[in-house]
């Protein structure tokens, strides 16, 4: 007969042996993410569904600042540390960091015919066919338009092919009719300011592949830097911090104190939940330069990193989010452009107002006259060393410590000097 | 007292006592080791037995760093991992020097570094003489017999219990176009400025946010200085008329100077260092005219599009190197202001 307390310490051990036992067996996966609106709250709400329908594993959405994600998590990777699968922007930076999940996904050619372009976006190589993550979003950048502004000054909007030059002009006009601080303003940010310069005959890159500041680059460069000079844009976005680092001009726009704003398709939550009906806007198609009238594709990606120990549950997590339902249902209630062809072809009903709905068409209609160079720039890996140096270079300038020719020959110096360490 | 009290005060002696018996226990313990550890070690040795635990931390978390550092800053590449990294001799450090002209930081292959250099320099200066002097006329005035002195003190100590990030977030509410200062410009009639994007502008702000975040803590230093002044010689001083000023120059600046020097050097070590809330103040901006060393080598080594250690780790060097030679200066000045004799280097007593 055994005494009591032995009795309940052999009750206890198999406790404790029964939950160890358990946590071996099961998986966790954590999954590091950054969210414009609620993307990493859809995200969790979705795993709830994935560890329901597998019993043996777990899943953990840490959110975190954007900040984290680029510049934290790459030294983390880097160190052979990190999460398991993360919500990244630079989608071929990283490639060496990632996993290539083609053996645990269900059926790769469902992914392929799917996610085809993203998922290059992801390779290192033209040769490279792994599939590395899922492309949870495609946004392209476009400019939000303060529409009570344009009705209150009585000038017409410029038409669809309405260049750059009738959009300063009249968003001046606007400005100056409504007593508005500033005509127009775009994001702290290379790769909002890509998309002008590619209208603006920019090819990025030379006939062997490499980065390049042509005149197209030079000439949108000038006009841009002489329109924060000249008051067309608020100085204090591009010009009021240093170094490359993001900042939006979101606020300015939303306080009415710009009229035009070029940023993103996933502006578009913050823009129906903050400004309500404060004023009406509207999302305007890309302005034309002489080449083309394109903004730039970009958009985040869940990717999957080599460091994890659970490739087979990571692999099964994404696929699971990759299937058409899921992928469906995150897109609609992120309100995010999708990049899942066979979502896009059924198309997706957004819950959101008139306002809303009509920027998602706009943007939806602009995927069409994406120059080839704006897909081939968000495609290079190394499209930071042009994106983040124009950012530095270009602020140095509108604050008036170089010429424009002087940014432009440090910013040829600087992506040189970036490449080559890159090949080290 | 009542017997329920008594019987408390009869229990809590009785659990002191078995607590003291309990630790009396855990030298006895430890003696036996103690014994064991000097028999083999010797009792010469035995001091590092003690250090060995603060040693091992120091080893680990600063001595180490270091000489990694020292290894990257001659490597390059973009991997993190030492082993993967190639070796490239001087060229980091190279690359940092290589300047027509080093005056001119435009004509440089790092013109963004030797700006830092230069802004760092300029700020180190400016800040630290404008920090002590604020530091000593407001221990000055906190030293005296005010209406509210314990509650003064308590206002300009304040800052300093305030996390750097706040201090810049809350001068950034303030600072921006849209912010109370420029609110409050508007309301006497004045035009709004653009603060944040005017580069003398932001360096002076920086400079005036810095002094603000900081000078209580100083200010505490010196202080503790004006009270350790006997009281005697100023009232021999009163006795031969010695005018304020005099007072001030021959009494209490001679004995307040080994603070000032302490002052000076965690100061100007801290300025050189400066970083987190001008990093969230300005960002380093307008263009670079507030990016400090410890900026570039943090933009470097982490933010920037190709993550370049390796040139980080050498920039620090340079860092280090100038921060070696502001202690030892101060070791040198330091070890010529002492008070000998009860007299301070510079005639105090002679008033």
């Amino acid at each position: 007969m055994f005494h009591p307390t032995a009795k309940r310490l052999s009750r206890l051990a198999l406790a404790v042996a029964a939950c160890t036992s358990l946590a071996a067996w099961s998986a966790e996966i954590r999954v590091m993410c950054y969210q414009d609106g609620n993307e990493c709250d859809v995200t969790k709400d979705l795993a709830k569904r994935f560890e329901a329908a597998n019993k043996d594993v777990t899943v953990i959405v840490d959110t975190v600042p954007y900040k984290a994600i680029t510049e934290q998590l790459p030294v983390q990777l880097g160190a052979g540390e990190g999460p398991d699968i993360a919500r990244v922007t630079d989608l071929g930076g990283l490639n060496r960091f990632y996993l290539d999940i083609t053996p645990y996904v269900k059926d790769a050619k469902y992914w392929e015919a799917n996610f085809g372009k993203p998922l290059a976006w992801l390779r290192g190589s033209p040769a490279d066919k792994g599939i590395y993550g899922l492309q949870s979003q495609l946004t392209i950048t476009g400019p939000f338009v303060n529409k009570t502004l344009f009705d209150q000054a009585k000038v017409a909007m410029p038409g669809p092919k309405a260049t750059w030059d009738d959009w300063v002009t009249a968003t001046r006009a606007v400005a100056k009719a409504t007593q508005t601080p500033f005509a127009m303003a775009w994001d702290r940010s290379g790769h909002r300011f890509a998309g002008p310069a590619i209208s603006y005959g920019a090819k990025i890159f030379d006939a062997s592949g490499n980065l390049v500041v042509d005149d197209g680059y030079k000439a949108i460069s000038k006009k841009f830097v002489d329109w924060n000079k000249d008051g067309t844009m608020p100085k204090e976005v591009w010009g009021g911090t240093g170094g490359s680092s993001y900042r939006d001009a979101f606020e300015e726009f939303k306080n009415g104190r710009i009229v035009m704003y070029l940023s993103g398709s996933w502006q578009i939550k913050r823009m129906d939940s903050q400004i309500g009906k404060s004023f009406d806007w509207i999302v305007a198609p890309n302005p034309c330069g002489p080449a083309a009238c394109t903004g730039i594709p970009g958009g985040a990606a869940f990717v999957a990193l080599k460091r994890t120990k659970s490739p087979k549950e990571v692999g099964r997590f994404l696929d699971f989010m990759a299937q058409e339902a899921v992928y469906g249902e995150m897109i609609a209630r992120t309100e995010n452009l999708p990049a899942h062809s066979g979502v896009a072809a059924k198309g997706v009903t957004y819950n959101v107002g008139p306002a809303s709905k009509a920027a998602m068409n706009t943007f939806v209609g602009e995927v069409g006259k994406l120059s080839p160079v704006a897909y081939d720039v968000q495609g290079y890996k190394l499209n930071r060393a042009i994106f983040l140096n124009t950012v530095t270079r270009l602020s140095q300038s509108i604050v008036g410590e170089m010429s424009t020719d002087d940014a432009m020959n440090r910013l040829v110096k600087d992506i040189d000097e970036a490449v080559k360490a890159a090949a080290k | 007292m009542s017997q329920s009290a008594k019987a408390d005060g009869d229990q809590g002696k009785a659990g002191a006592s078995a607590l003291g018996r309990a630790l009396a226990w855990l030298p006895a313990l430890l003696e036996p080791v103690m014994r064991f550890a000097q028999r083999v070690l010797g009792a010469r040795r035995m001091p590092w037995l003690f250090l060995a635990p603060n040693l091992l931390i120091f080893g680990t978390f600063t001595f180490l760093p270091i000489i990694i550092n020292f290894y990257y800053a001659f490597t390059g590449g973009v991997k993190l991992f030492p082993s993967e990294r190639p070796f490239t001799g001087m060229e980091n450090l190279a690359t940092l020097f290589d300047c027509r002209d080093y005056f001119d930081p435009s004509t440089c292959r790092k013109d963004i570094f030797w700006q830092a250099v230069y802004n760092t320099a300029k700020f180190a200066v400016l800040q630290v003489g404008l920090m002590v002097v604020f530091s000593v006329i407001t221990a000055l005035v906190l030293n005296r017999k005010i209406i509210g002195r314990g509650f003064w003190r308590g206002v300009y100590f304040y800052p300093v219990l305030l996390s750097p990030v706040v201090v810049a977030l809350i001068w950034k509410w303030i600072l921006q176009s849209q912010g109370v200062l420029n609110g409050l410009l508007v309301g006497v009639g004045v035009a709004p400025t653009e603060w944040l994007t005017s580069a003398s502008w932001m360096f002076f702000w920086v400079i005036l946010v810095s002094i603000w975040a900081h000078m209580g803590f100083y200010t505490l230093i010196v202080l503790a200085g004006l009270q350790a002044i006997p009281k005697d010689l100023y009232d021999a001083a009163q006795m031969d008329s010695a005018s304020p000023w005099r007072v001030l120059r021959r009494i209490t600046l001679p004995l307040l100077m080994p603070n000032l020097l302490v002052v000076i050097v965690l100061a100007l070590i801290r300025a050189v260092q400066i970083f987190d809330e001008v990093f969230v103040l300005t960002g380093g901006g307008p263009g670079t005219a507030t990016t400090f060393l410890v900026q570039f080598i943090y933009q470097t080594g982490f933010a920037e599009a190709i993550h370049l250690y390796g040139l980080a780790a050498a920039a620090s060097l340079v860092l280090a190197g100038a921060l070696l030679v502001l202690t030892l200066l101060q070791l040198k000045i330091a070890g010529g202001g002492e008070i000998k004799d009860g007299k301070a280097k510079g005639g105090a007593g002679h008033a």
